[in-house]
C-alpha cells in the first residue's frame, strides 16, 4: 500500500506541536504586552491643543502656582479647566497684540470656552476626586510627573489600574509634607518610608483593606 | 471479577459483556464499518437535522442575550442564577459517569467498560462543553468572561481566589482538558485502525493526522498503556473533585438550604446518577439503530442500573438528611426551608422531583425492571428530569424566600431561558450524531482484548 504521508510530514508534525505552543505563547504575550503600551494607554504621547498653551513656560519659568488656574483642585473632584479670563487676567496686558493668543481673545469676545482637549481621561467607571489626594498630601506631579517641564502636557503615567492600586496599597510612598503638594520639584527624602508613615498615621490613611475595597473606586 | 466466583451458580444467569462468535477481524469490522462503509441512513439524517435546527435556537438565543443582555431570562435579583447555574450544574453531573466509567472502572478492572467507555467519555466531552456554555453567557458581560481566568492583567488585581466560583473555573477546565487528553489518547489506537481500512483519500489524511503515526508496535502499545493508566490516575480524582467544587458554589453560601456539609458527597452521588441516566438514555438507542446489542449487552444496562439504583440511594439519603439536620438543628430558617420546599409556591417541583428521583427508582430493585431495555430508557429519561429538578429546588426555592421576607422574590423563566436550554440539549445530540458517524463509538482496540481475552478463558 502506498504511503499517506510524505517522510517531511514527520517534522511538520512535530514543528506544528512546537509552533502551537511557541505561536500561542507568543500572541499571549503580544497581547499583554500591547495593552500596557502607549498605544493604549496614551502615555508619554503629547496632545495638540487649540492654543499652544506651555505648562513649562508658565509653571515653570513663570512659577505660577498650579492653583492660580486649576482653583477646585483642593475642594472637589476635578482640578478644573481654567475660564478664558482667568488667561486674559494677564494677557489683557501681557502679549496682547501675539497672533498666536488670537484664539484666547476670540475666545474672551465671543464669550465662548476654547476647547482644551483632555489629556487625562480616566474611566467613567471609575470614582476619582482631586481634594482628598492633595489634601492628604499626594502632589501634583506624583501622578501627573514634571508638568513644569512639558511645553505640551502629556500623560507621565499609564493609567491602568494596575497604576492606581500599587499607590492604594503603598500609599506612603507618595506622601509628602503638606507645603510640598503643589512643588513640582519635590524629590523623596531618604527615609520616605518612616515619614510616610508618619504622615499616614497623622492624616488617618484608611488601611489597604479600604483603599483597595472595589468601592472605594467604583462606586 | 468479570463472570463472578468460578464456583458461583450465577454464572449461566449474568449475561455476557461480549456474545459468543466473534474474533479480532469480526470485532474490528463491525464497528468500524459504522464509521467507513456504512451509507448515511435517513434515519441519522433526520435526527440530526432536527439536532441541528436546535442548535440554531441555541445560536439564536445567545446572540439575542448578548444583543439585550441578561435581562431576557428570568433572573433578578433576589434570584441572580436561575436557569443559567441549573443548567451549568445538571451538564457538569451528566459528564461524570463518562470519567467514572473510564477512569474508575478501568482502574478496577471491571471489564464491562470495555464497550460503554468511548461514547460515554465523548458524551462527558459534550456535556462538559454545554455547561461551560452557561456560567460564560451569565455573566453580564460575556466579552469580559476572561475576567474569570487569572491571567497578569493591566487591573493589578487576581479574581478572589476565595472565592468557590474561582475553584469552579478550575475544576471545570482540568476536568475538560483531562476528559479530551484520556478521550483522544484512548482514540490513537483506534484512529489507525481508522486509517488503514479507509478507502478514501481524504479519511485517510485525516485519521492519519489524527493517529499521529501510531504504528502498532510493541514500544507504542507499551507507551500508549503506560498512558492511559496515568491518565486514568490523573482523571481519578475529577470525578469526585469535579462536582464537589460545584457544591462549593452553593455551600460556601450562607443561605439557607445550601450552607451544608453533606452537599460535596450529595452532589457526587447526584452527578454520578445522572451521568448513568444519561449514558443509559444513549446506549439504548445506539445499540438499536446499529445493531450493537451483541457489544452492549444487557450486562452492561443491569450493572448500569445498579449504579443508578445505589447513587439514587445516596442522593435520597441527602434529601433525607437536609430534612433531618434542619429538624434536628432547630434552626429556623432551615426550618423554614422545608416548609418552603413542602408548601411554597414552588413545592410541585419537590414532590416532581421525590417522584422523578427517589420514588421511581426504586423499581430498579426489581430484576424484571433492569432487564428491560424500554422500561430503562423511560426511567433514564425520567431520573434526567429529576436531577434537573432537584438544582431548580436547590437554586431557585432557597433564593427566593431566604431571611428577610422583604427581600423575597419570585422565578419565572422566560422564553429565552428555556430555548437557551433545549438549545443545548441540541448541541449535546447532535455533537453525539456526528461523533458516531465520525469515530468509532465503541473501542476497537479493547474490545479486541476482551475477544482475546475470552479465547484464553477457553470455555467461551
Amino acid at each position: 500500500m502506498a504511503q499517506i504521508f510524505h517522510r517531511s510530514t514527520n517534522f511538520i508534525a512535530r514543528f506544528s506541536l512546537f509552533s502551537a505552543i511557541f505561536l500561542g505563547g507568543l500572541a499571549l504575550t503580544g497581547i499583554l504586552a500591547l495593552a500596557r503600551s502607549p498605544y493604549f494607554t496614551r502615555q508619554n504621547i503629547a496632545r495638540e491643543q487649540p492654543v499652544q498653551f506651555s505648562h513649562k513656560h508658565h509653571a515653570g519659568d513663570d512659577g505660577i502656582d498650579c492653583r492660580y488656574c486649576h482653583t477646585s483642585v483642593e475642594s472637589s473632584a476635578t482640578a478644573g479647566i481654567p475660564p478664558t479670563k482667568t488667561c486674559m487676567n494677564c494677557h489683557s496686558v501681557l502679549f496682547n497684540n501675539a497672533g498666536y493668543l488670537e484664539p484666547v481673545r476670540e475666545s474672551y469676545r465671543t464669550d465662548t470656552s476654547i476647547p482644551w482637549v483632555k489629556v487625562h481621561r480616566l474611566g467613567e467607571f471609575a470614582y476619582f476626586n482631586h481634594s482628598i489626594h492633595v489634601s492628604k498630601g499626594v502632589g501634583c506631579s506624583t501622578c501627573h510627573g514634571p508638568v513644569n517641564q512639558m511645553p505640551l502636557v502629556f500623560q507621565a503615567n499609564t493609567l491602568l489600574m494596575q497604576w492606581c492600586i500599587d499607590c492604594h496599597r503603598n500609599p506612603e510612598a507618595a506622601l509628602r509634607p503638606l507645603d510640598q503638594v503643589y512643588n513640582m520639584d519635590w524629590k523623596a527624602p531618604a527615609d520616605q518610608a518612616k515619614i510616610g508613615h508618619d504622615f499616614a498615621v497623622q492624616r488617618k490613611i484608611r488601611t489597604t483593606v479600604e483603599l483597595t475595597s472595589c468601592s472605594t473606586c467604583h462606586r | 471479577m468479570s463472570e463472578g466466583p468460578v464456583n458461583s451458580p450465577e454464572i449461566p444467569r449474568l449475561p455476557r459483556v461480549l456474545e459468543p462468535g466473534y474474533n479480532y477481524a469480526s470485532v474490528t469490522d463491525k464497528i468500524a464499518s459504522i464509521v467507513l462503509t456504512r451509507p448515511v441512513s435517513m434515519g441519522w439524517l433526520a435526527g440530526f437535522s432536527i439536532a441541528f435546527v436546535i442548535m440554531m435556537v441555541l445560536l439564536g438565543s445567545i446572540a439575542w442575550l448578548f444583543i439585550k443582555g441578561v435581562g431576557i431570562w428570568g433572573i433578578n435579583i433576589p434570584i441572580g442564577w436561575g436557569f443559567a447555574i441549573v443548567n451549568f450544574v445538571w451538564w457538569i453531573g451528566i459528564g461524570h459517569a463518562g470519567t467514572l466509567i473510564s477512569a474508575i472502572l478501568f482502574l478496577l478492572n471491571q471489564q464491562w467498560r470495555t464497550s460503554i467507555n468511548r461514547f460515554a467519555e465523548a458524551m462527558t466531552l459534550f456535556a462538559v462543553a454545554c455547561a461551560a456554555i452557561f456560567p460564560g453567557i451569565h455573566v453580564g458581560r460575556p466579552w469580559m468572561a476572561f475576567y474569570m481566568f487569572p491571567y497578569p492583567s493591566t487591573m493589578g488585581i487576581w479574581p478572589q481566589f476565595r472565592s468557590p466560583l474561582i475553584w469552579d473555573v478550575f475544576a471545570v477546565s482540568t476536568y475538560g482538558t483531562v476528559s479530551a487528553l484520556f478521550w483522544f489518547v484512548g482514540l490513537i489506537p483506534d484512529l489507525a485502525t481508522l486509517r488503514d481500512r479507509a478507502t478514501n483519500k481524504a479519511a485517510q489524511i485525516i485519521y492519519g493526522m489524527l493517529a499521529m503515526g501510531w504504528r502498532g508496535s510493541a514500544r507504542h502499545w507499551h507507551r500508549y498503556q503506560s498512558a492511559y493508566l496515568l491518565l486514568a490516575g490523573l482523571a481519578t480524582p475529577l470525578v469526585l473533585s469535579v462536582h464537589t467544587v460545584v457544591s462549593f458554589d452553593f455551600a460556601v453560601g450562607i443561605v439557607p438550604g445550601w450552607h451544608t456539609t453533606i452537599f460535596p458527597p450529595y452532589f457526587v452521588a447526584g452527578a454520578i446518577y445522572s451521568g448513568f441516566a444519561m449514558v443509559l438514555t444513549i446506549a439504548i438507542p445506539l445499540r438499536k439503530a446499529y445493531g450493537l446489542e451483541d457489544f452492549i449487552t444487557m450486562r452492561h444496562l443491569e450493572n448500569m442500573a445498579k449504579v443508578m439504583l445505589a447513587t439514587g440511594l445516596i442522593v435520597a439519603y441527602g434529601y433525607f438528611m437536609e430534612f433531618f439536620l434542619a429538624l434536628y438543628s432547630g434552626n429556623k430558617f432551615d426550618l423554614f426551608l422545608v416548609e418552603q420546599r413542602l408548601h411554597g409556591p414552588y413545592s410541585h417541583y419537590y414532590f416532581a422531583l421525590i417522584l422523578c428521583n427517589i420514588l421511581t427508582p426504586q423499581l430498579l430493585w426489581i430484576r424484571k425492571v433492569r432487564t428491560n431495555v424500554a422500561a430503562l430508557f423511560i426511567m433514564s429519561l425520567v431520573i434526567n428530569t429529576g436531577m434537573w429538578l432537584e438544582r431548580f429546588v436547590i437554586v431557585v426555592i432557597s433564593l427566593t424566600r431566604d431571611f428577610n421576607p422583604g427581600a423575597w422574590g419570585r422565578y419565572q423563566a422566560t422564553f429565552w431561558d428555556y430555548s437557551t436550554f433545549i438549545g443545548t440539549l441540541g448541541l449535546f445530540v447532535g455533537l453525539l450524531f456526528l461523533f458516531v458517524r465520525g469515530l468509532p463509538a465503541i473501542s476497537i482496540a479493547e474490545m479486541r482484548e476482551l475477544v482475546a481475552h475470552k479465547s484464553h478463558e477457553g470455555h467461551e
